[in-house]
């Protein structure tokens, strides 16, 4: 087709046009029906793209190169491997959902919050497409400032402290990361990031950038202990928020560990791999009890996601440790990609779970998130209780839900990596299982608490579609992974290879 | 005559129709309407149930081969497959014969059971989801598929057993049950990795085939500390087993399972789903048999649960939970077949327990809806002329339970008990003592239950009638097998060469005790003829007459031995303490940790100390420098001399 050799350009852009178009337009009706429409067309535009990639090679493709800025030898060079691909696709689905949550929700500045999600669609394509690392850098940050808008304007009584927190201590984190960048630069003399895989440095630089890279790309999974941002980001954002903070911009610090500290300095990542392991473990466990005992549905949701993103971490460096062990090579697929889909999965049931605290939420005229405020609502909402049971399986991590897969995928490897990594990642089954269904109990069963509760109206025909489109991500991933990790395979194999000690 | 492919697509047309049903009862229940519901219900589980006799016919009795089949590819990821398969053998077409056909029977119960429930087309739903769910468990090939269905009854059951989600009771009930099988799914999952790392499969086939080739092999647990694969293997899924068999001490969940409605008590919470665990251990034979400590602690924990759960069945008032502790009893009765290696005889017992439990539980619900939702029994007593068809089912499946012969039990458990007799298995002799204790005290609590409901004086006030005829036909239809299966299928099952479950079980030789058995069995006629010269026999009588006399003839006595005994009665009520345990350590200890964690880890230190400490360090910082600008003209003109001095004496000095 005409248009597939700027496809990624058009990806990035596109939601960009559409903000512009809907802070010109005139009335709130007018924006919600542009931004709905511009986010259809970009998810529609996967379509091709998926069609046309080719899953048997690990080159990027549909590359697009231009020359930006010459003096330091910056490109806007841009091409998508099969990881890319999947993030593109998830955050093309996750940006329509939000910007149709949003359309519901929304009722002031509507123009603006369209236009902020929009254009933070548009900057993390942006991020999984680009292959010079300036050009990665500039939306990473660049992804961050609609972020902070949305938190800082559309969020809740705290905001401004959540804002502030959220903004410093994803900042300070990247800010070195930008530091090893123009080490690289300097040591390649080249922003490509291909260009950084070959270069042999000594174990000393390893480390050293091994750790810058960490900081940034920690807080945005986030690992404990640079966690605790999350959870007030999450509580005092839109509901559109938080689905775009647990779906989407977590994913971006695993991508950045799989993108650049694992094939970059492979020996360092030997040499932290029970450091990252370790993380990875109190992640999952002390996060989980913590979840266990939260008052406010969102923060109970934002440490589960937590915890969740800890199998991504543990997927992602056990897999030197199987590789140690185990002596070959394809055992330590199924952690990487384990790793992968964890971080698909997760977007769909956590997504699901923060787009329904805000359907909840906005049936209160107090907008509450505590757990106590409500109760028996599953005897006025049982389309929406229905629903939500569904995800909080896929939360808990049940077969047949997409939770499920990436969750077996890594526990299967952490027996092959330690008997013990094994044992303390499967107590996320009970955990896990503990905080959602408690939660699920407190909310959903029980006598109806109060009058408000008693008045709720079901699901409306918006938000049954939104419920749908998940849904259907849910058992699609949960049932039949296959088509996904297929799109997978060689990209990974090809990680795997740069990422192996010499 | 037999095409392997029709075989196969029989099986798949058999678990999609429940799930077919599933789906439009739940999706569209509403529309249709309820009488519509439940024909479509029914009438899919029936035709399933059809499918699964064919099955039955072509497998085990025309001695059509085991068939396996892939119907797709899951995930494929490095080396491993993982693929959802089936398998067609004795074991499983046994199994989804038993399964469908309590499934069918309770379906149709259900008609009457839940007839002025609201959410009537919910109910259908979830009953044929379960029966979707356990088919799958039953028919999967592999590790994984297993899981898949394990899973999923584990969540049918916890719906179902809050379904009346408005009573805070049923919802905890239901939130235990899950939890309390996710603890045996940990141990679960874990068997399934050290399968999967040590047997790069997870096809039951390739792995029992393999078996060899892992047998030296050793875990390094602790650091000195080495266990052998296969007992660790075995340990870890029996520890999966024993969540979802409710032995010792993860049994907490089932009595609170009560809480559900009657005929998922019958068809979840004791025909097929609890069982499960034991279907598992029977099927996974090729590895226990190689793991004689795994076996004892089946063998051990099986008997610890069969009597120690029997004595508290004795001291419950509600009806159900009678029949509750009694099934979690019979499951140790079935463990402790597992360990003694007589996998047939524990699969004959869960057959013929899954007849007549399930037909005790649903007389007894018979009995609870005739008095309008009443399961204490105290209220109960006298009823048997009111409702004489309900009293005569609810007598033969007391009799079937207490092993009286000829009823399907007697055999089923006689069976159990010879096999630990013969068992050479460590831990047999104490195993012994607990079934024969048993034997009587399971006579005991049934009779108990069985007297204080339907005899003696009308205690309820108001009128009783029987039951309408779709929660009478399932009774009749469950009572038949209750008296005959066990003679009929004693012999095929347990003495016939090949056994009716064929290869599907494995026992090495020197475990054999069917065998040093066989020597003995003269056809289950004698059997049955010769039981007054043994001793469960008579222990299983006077448990009958001690019931008689302690509740009917001399009341008194019981209470007597109630004040007498008073230490031990306070401990059969307080449940052996397990509930205390997990409420205070387990529950409350969890949450406290949790506390801890986020109070003062994550609000105290990480942030407190850390993120806002450097915030305020920064303000400090900030507020101090900000004395150096002070806006000043002279300030600074004073600073900028200062500065000239020192540079000038630095640079005059210093060369």
């Amino acid at each position: 087709m005409w248009f597939e050799h700027n496809i990624l350009s058009i990806l990035i852009w596109l939601p960009v046009l559409g903000a512009v178009a809907a802070l010109l337009s005139k009335g709130d009706k007018a924006a919600r029906l542009i931004a709905s429409g511009f986010s259809i067309v970009n998810l529609l535009l996967c379509i091709p793209l998926y069609l046309a990639f080719d899953t048997s090679s690990f080159a990027m493709q549909f590359q697009e190169n231009h020359l930006w800025i010459s003096a330091y030898k910056i490109h806007y060079a841009i091409g998508v491997d099969g990881i890319s691909l999947a993030m593109i696709m998830l955050t093309n689905f996750t940006g329509l959902l939000v910007i149709l949550a949003g359309c519901q929700a929304i009722k002031v500045r509507v123009a603006q919050y369209m236009a902020a999600f929009l254009i933070m669609q548009g900057m993390m394509i942006g991020v999984f497409a680009a292959t010079d690392a300036i050009l990665f850098y500039v939306f990473w940050e660049g992804m961050l400032i609609p972020m902070y808008l949305s938190i800082g304007m559309w969020g809740s009584s705290n905001r401004n402290y959540a804002a502030v927190k959220f903004f410093l201590y994803t900042f300070l984190g990247s800010i070195l990361m930008l530091v090893a960048l123009l080490y690289l630069y300097i040591q390649t003399g080249s922003f490509d990031i291909q260009h950084f895989y070959s270069l042999h440095l000594s174990m000393h630089v390893q480390k050293l950038l091994f750790f810058a890279f960490l900081l940034a790309f920690a807080v945005k999974v986030p690992m404990w202990p640079v966690h605790t941002w999350l959870p007030d980001a999450h509580t005092e954002a839109p509901a559109g928020g938080s689905v775009v903070l647990a779906a989407l911009m977590l994913k971006l610090g695993i991508y950045g560990f799989l993108r650049f500290s694992m094939p970059i300095v492979p020996e360092a990542c030997e040499y932290m791999a029970w450091f990252m392991i370790v993380l990875s473990l109190i992640a999952i466990i002390y996060i989980g009890l913590v979840a266990i005992v939260q008052t406010d549905m969102k923060k109970l949701i934002a440490y589960s996601s937590i915890s969740h993103m800890g199998f991504a971490t543990l997927g992602c460096f056990m897999m030197y440790e199987i590789i140690r062990r185990m002596s070959s090579v394809p055992d330590a697929y199924m952690s990487l990609e384990g790793a992968v889909i964890q971080m698909i999965s997760h977007a769909f049931g956590s997504g699901a779970m923060f787009l329904g605290v805000g359907i909840l939420a906005d049936r209160l005229a107090s907008h509450s998130r505590q757990i106590k405020d409500y109760r028996g609502v599953a005897a006025r909402m049982p389309i929406f209780a229905a629903f939500f049971m569904l995800f909080a399986m896929s939360n808990v991590g049940l077969p047949g839900t997409a939770g499920f897969v990436g969750e077996f995928m890594v526990i299967m490897s952490a027996f092959q990596a330690h008997f013990w990594i094994a044992m303390v990642a499967a107590l996320t089954l009970i955990l896990a299982s503990a905080y959602t269904l408690w939660m699920y109990k407190r909310v959903f069963f029980g006598p109806i608490v109060s009058d408000e509760v008693a008045a709720m109206q079901d699901l409306n025909w918006l938000e049954t579609t939104n419920y749908v489109l998940l849904a259907i991500g849910v058992f699609f991933l949960g049932l039949y992974p296959a088509p996904v990790l297929n799109l997978l395979h060689v990209t990974i194999g090809h990680i795997l290879s740069l990422s192996m000690p010499a | 005559m037999y095409v392997e492919i029709n075989l196969l697509s029989i099986a798949v047309v058999l678990f999609l129709l429940p799930l077919a049903g599933a789906l439009i009862a739940g999706l569209f229940g509403k529309q249709i309407g309820r009488s519509a519901t439940h024909w479509v219900a029914i009438t899919l589980v029936g035709c399933s149930f059809l499918l699964s006799c064919y099955l039955f016919a072509a497998i085990v009795l025309l001695g059509h081969p085991p068939v396996e089949g892939v119907i797709y590819n899951w995930v494929t990821t490095g080396n491993y497959h993982f693929d959802v398969a089936i398998l067609l053998d004795h074991l499983s077409v046994t199994m989804l014969f038993i399964v469908n056909f309590v499934s069918f029977m309770v379906h149709i119960y259900t008609v009457g059971y839940m007839a002025d429930d609201p959410g009537y087309q919910r109910f259908f739903s979830y009953v044929s989801l379960f029966t979707f769910s356990m088919l799958i468990l039953v028919l999967a090939n592999n590790f994984l598929l297993l899981f898949f269905g394990w899973e999923g009854v584990g969540l049918v059951s916890y719906l179902l057993i809050g379904f009346w989600f408005k009573r805070d009771s049923a919802v905890d009930g239901g939130l235990k049950a899950f939890i309390a099988n996710r603890i045996g799914d940990v141990g679960f999952v874990l068997a399934i990795a050290a399968v999967l790392t040590y047997f790069n499969s997870l096809d039951y086939h390739t792995v029992f085939n393999h078996v060899p080739a892992v047998l030296g092999q050793t875990i390094r647990i602790l650091p000195h500390i080495h266990a052998h694969v296969i007992t660790v293997i075995c340990v870890l899924l029996f520890i999966g087993a024993m969540a979802k068999s409710a032995q010792i001490p993860l049994h907490v969940w089932l009595p609170e399972s009560m809480e559900g409605p009657t005929p998922i008590s019958a068809l979840i919470h004791a025909a097929t789903m609890v069982t499960a665990g034991i279907y598992m251990v029977a099927r996974m034979s090729p590895l226990f048999e190689y793991s004689p400590a795994a076996l004892s602690l089946v063998l051990i924990l099986g008997a610890t649960t069969c009597l120690f759960m029997g004595f508290l069945a004795v001291v419950q008032q509600d009806i159900k939970r009678v029949i509750a502790y009694s099934t979690i009893s019979q499951l140790g009765y079935m463990a402790v077949a597992l360990g003694a290696s007589a996998y047939d005889v524990a699969i004959f017992h869960l057959m013929t327990h899954a007849f007549f439990k399930a037909l005790l539980f649903l007389a007894a619900g018979s009995v609870i809806i005739a008095l309008h939702h009443e399961q204490d029994m105290r209220k109960m007593g006298g009823l048997a002329p009111y409702m004489p068809i309900t009293y005569l089912t609810f007598a033969i499946g007391a009799l079937a339970l207490a092993a009286i012969p000829p009823f399907a039990g007697f055999y089923s458990k006689d069976a159990i008990i010879e096999a630990v007799h013969l068992s050479t298995t460590p831990g047999a002799h104490y195993a012994y003592l607990c079934v024969l204790a048993g034997a009587f005290v399971t006579p005991l609590y049934i009779f108990r239950a069985l007297f204080l409901t339907f005899h003696g004086k009308k205690r309820h006030e108001g009128a009783v009638n029987e039951s309408p005829w779709v929660v009478l036909v399932p009774l009749i239809a469950l009572a038949i097998p209750s008296i005959i299966a066990g003679g009929m299928l004693i012999g095929p099952m347990l003495f016939s060469t090949p056994h009716l479950l064929g290869d599907s079980i494995f026992v090495l030789p020197q475990h054999d005790v069917l065998t040093a058995w066989a020597v003995d069995y003269k056809g289950a006629q004698t059997m049955a003829l010769d039981a007054s010269h043994t001793l469960p026999f008579w222990l299983a009588v006077s448990g009958i007459a001690a019931a008689w006399i302690f509740n009917m003839a001399r009341p008194e006595w019981s209470d007597m031995l109630k004040k007498r005994f008073s230490w031990f009665y306070e401990i059969l009520i307080d449940k052996y303490g397990f509930d205390k345990f997990n409420q205070v350590v387990v529950v409350q200890g969890t949450r406290r940790l949790g506390e801890f964690f986020y109070k003062v880890c994550d609000l105290m230190m990480i942030d407190g100390i850390f993120v806002n400490g450097s915030g305020r360090f920064i303000r400090l910082f900030a507020r101090v420098g900000r004395h150096l600008q002070t806006g000043y003209i002279y300030h600074y003109a004073l600073a900028m001399l200062l500065g000239l001095a020192v540079l000038l004496g630095w640079f005059v000095l210093g060369f």
